[in-house]
């Protein structure tokens, strides 16, 4: 992360270099949901975030398509089941984004 | 203050301290509410109902007061074993931390309610046992305050504490915990000799009712 410098001459915090795929609120909440809850069902990741179920997919594919989240399809009897896990390269990318925003904070409040 | 990360593609703009923030606290509030939200084990509620079913009919065969609570007192403690297995079962299957800050609030919203009913148990089992360990009521057990009182007291107690602690969890829970209530109510309404058939259909058949239902509706 390199410093800025403002025109009024303070020093500004850095820029991290955010990752694009969770830098998103729904989608950082699906990373944040399956940390806690481990593997998740659809219906329980759309209650929890407060989701619609197109919503939820296309950004669930999208944490698929970038390796951070697996999709684990299989039928309960009849009925067609989805549940979602972290991988670890999404687990890694979550506590990456961790540290970056605590980074942030930390130099904004002077202890970084 | 904005809460929301901007909607971009690529070289998303850094957030504020307060957007970073939020971001975090966010991130903090998901967790919680989801680790909550996939501990309740359903398959552990349909196991603790079978052990309950089979102690109301073990218990409804005593011929004491010290027999019958000897029974149920069992079950409570292999009830809290089984479900305690359970859960520890579905989050290390899960991959998920056991004990996370809904988590603990859960067990702490159940706890109070738990201890009541200990409490009242050890008191209103002590109006039926004298200075010297007589049971005051042994010819008569059905007459007994312990066995007109318990059940709806345990029945309620638990319900109290499955509604209250259910807060933070999938609805279901709180609806078990108000399913228990009613039980409970009516418990204490029917004739004594009931409590058994009572403690069998709420902590052996609500339980593995909606055991079942968490189970289908919310992976395991």
């Amino acid at each position: 992360m390199a410093t800025r410098i403002t025109r009024t001459g303070r020093t500004a915090p850095s820029i991290p270099d955010f990752d694009p795929v969770l830098h998103q609120r729904v989608r950082l909440g699906i990373v944040s949901a399956l940390a806690a809850g481990g593997r998740t069902t659809f219906n329980d990741l759309k209650a929890v975030l407060d989701l619609t179920d197109g919503n939820l997919s296309v950004h669930a594919r999208k944490l698929e398509e970038a390796g951070y989240v697996a999709c684990h399809k299989f039928f309960d009897g009849r009925t067609p089941r989805t549940e979602y896990s972290l991988t670890d390269a999404g687990r890694r990318a979550l506590e990456r984004y961790l540290d970056q925003m605590e980074a942030l904070l930390g130099q904004v409040r002077g202890d970084g | 203050m904005r809460d929301r990360p901007a909607l971009r593609r690529a070289a998303p703009p850094a957030p504020s301290d307060q957007a970073a923030q939020a971001h975090l606290r966010f991130i903090r509030e998901t967790m919680a509410r989801t680790a909550a939200f996939t501990a309740v084990p359903g398959w552990g509620g349909v196991a603790m109902g079978a052990t309950a079913l089979a102690a109301a009919a073990l218990a409804h065969q005593q011929a004491t007061v010290v027999g019958w609570m000897r029974v149920w007192t069992a079950e409570a403690l292999v009830g809290f074993a089984v479900g305690a297995f359970f859960t520890v079962a579905k989050a290390r299957r899960h991959r998920a931390p056991l004990l996370s800050g809904q988590g603990r609030k859960f067990l702490l919203g159940l706890l109070p309610a738990l201890l009541a009913a200990v409490a009242l148990t050890v008191a209103v089992y002590g109006y039926d046992v004298g200075a010297t360990d007589e049971y005051f009521a042994r010819q008569n057990p059905a007459a007994t305050a312990s066995l007109r009182l318990l059940p709806g007291l345990w029945l309620l107690l638990y319900g109290a504490g499955v509604a209250a602690a259910g807060m933070f969890s999938v609805r279901l829970v709180p609806m078990m915990g108000s399913a228990f209530l009613l039980m409970g109510a009516l418990a204490l309404l029917a004739p004594a000799a009931w409590g058994d058939a009572f403690m069998a259909a709420g902590f052996g058949g609500l339980q593995i009712a909606f055991g079942l239902l968490i189970a289908r509706q919310h992976g395991g």
